[in-house]
């Protein structure tokens, strides 16, 4: 699992590339924290076109960063996730609290 | 077709990306489509998963068995640990009932092997273990 974090004016890209589980959480969750404590940004936009896999650990993220970014003011988007994943997060209720974006 | 292959894994949780890939390699022979496929790794995912955080909180050198079955369209897999057990399955089967809220788990995973899977059947037994049976039909399908 690799993820890169782009600089945007007024935006960060976090690009999830690979599959994303229980063991990977652990780097990811570290990653993405770093980044949101650094933020000076509004917006923070989890791209998830290269998001092979994710299973329920992914959505415990999710809801962690969400928890997060709000208490930080800052806005919250999941762009391209896969059929599956889309599913998952649709399931999960994830879209009630947080947008997709294309 | 009639096939079965059966593994024991360590409780390590950087086992379980492998083991839902064999599991998803087995099933091949099936014919499911990439949506079945990415249905049956989810819910291996899952059930392995768990049998690793949850069920043996006191750590050591700890073990997980997983079993697939085929029978002609059936596909049956099978995770059982020698755990804690679950106390109420039918509270920990509930969307978002977690006993690991405070290390970020949602409490969605049964909820989306339940959502994935024809049939699961959950037999535990406190400080025994616990046996999670997924049932599913593969039929035909216009594979995408
Ligand atoms: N193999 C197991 N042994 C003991 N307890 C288990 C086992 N599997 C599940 N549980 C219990 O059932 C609860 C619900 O499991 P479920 O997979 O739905 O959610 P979770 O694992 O807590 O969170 P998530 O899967 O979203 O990360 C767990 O919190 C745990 O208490
Ligand atoms: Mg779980």
């Amino acid at each position: 699992m690799k993820i890169e974090i782009m600089h945007q004016p007024n935006m960060l890209i976090a690009c999830l590339d690979g599959e994303l589980d229980e063991y990977s959480a652990v780097s990811v969750r570290e990653k993405l924290d770093r980044a949101i404590d650094l933020a000076v940004v509004q917006n923070f936009i989890f791209d998830m076109s290269r998001l092979t896999f994710m299973d329920s650990t992914g959505i415990g993220i999710l809801l962690g960063r969400y928890k997060k970014l709000k208490a930080k003011g800052m806005c919250i988007y999941i762009a391209h996730p896969s059929p599956h994943i889309d599913r998952i997060l649709k399931t999960a209720g994830i879209y009630t609290i947080i947008n997709k974006i294309a | 077709m009639n096939n079965q292959f059966r593994m024991k894994i360590k409780a390590l949780t950087e086992n379980v990306a492998f083991t839902r890939s064999c599991i998803s390699a087995f099933c091949v022979g099936l014919n499911p489509s990439l949506e079945q496929l990415d249905e049956i790794k989810t819910s291996s995912s899952e059930a392995i998963t768990n049998a690793i955080v949850h069920a043996y909180p006191t750590g050591g050198d700890n073990f997980i068995y997983v079993e697939v079955r085929i029978e002609d369209t059936n596909l049956t897999i099978i995770v059982e640990d020698e755990g804690v057990g679950i106390e109420d399955i039918s509270q920990a089967i509930q969307p978002f009932f977690t006993t690991k809220a405070e290390e970020e788990h949602s409490g969605m995973g049964f909820t989306l092997i339940n959502s994935f899977m024809d049939k699961v059947d959950i037999i535990s037994t406190k400080d025994k273990g616990t046996k999670i049976v997924m049932q599913k039909n593969i039929v035909e399908s216009t594979n995408v």
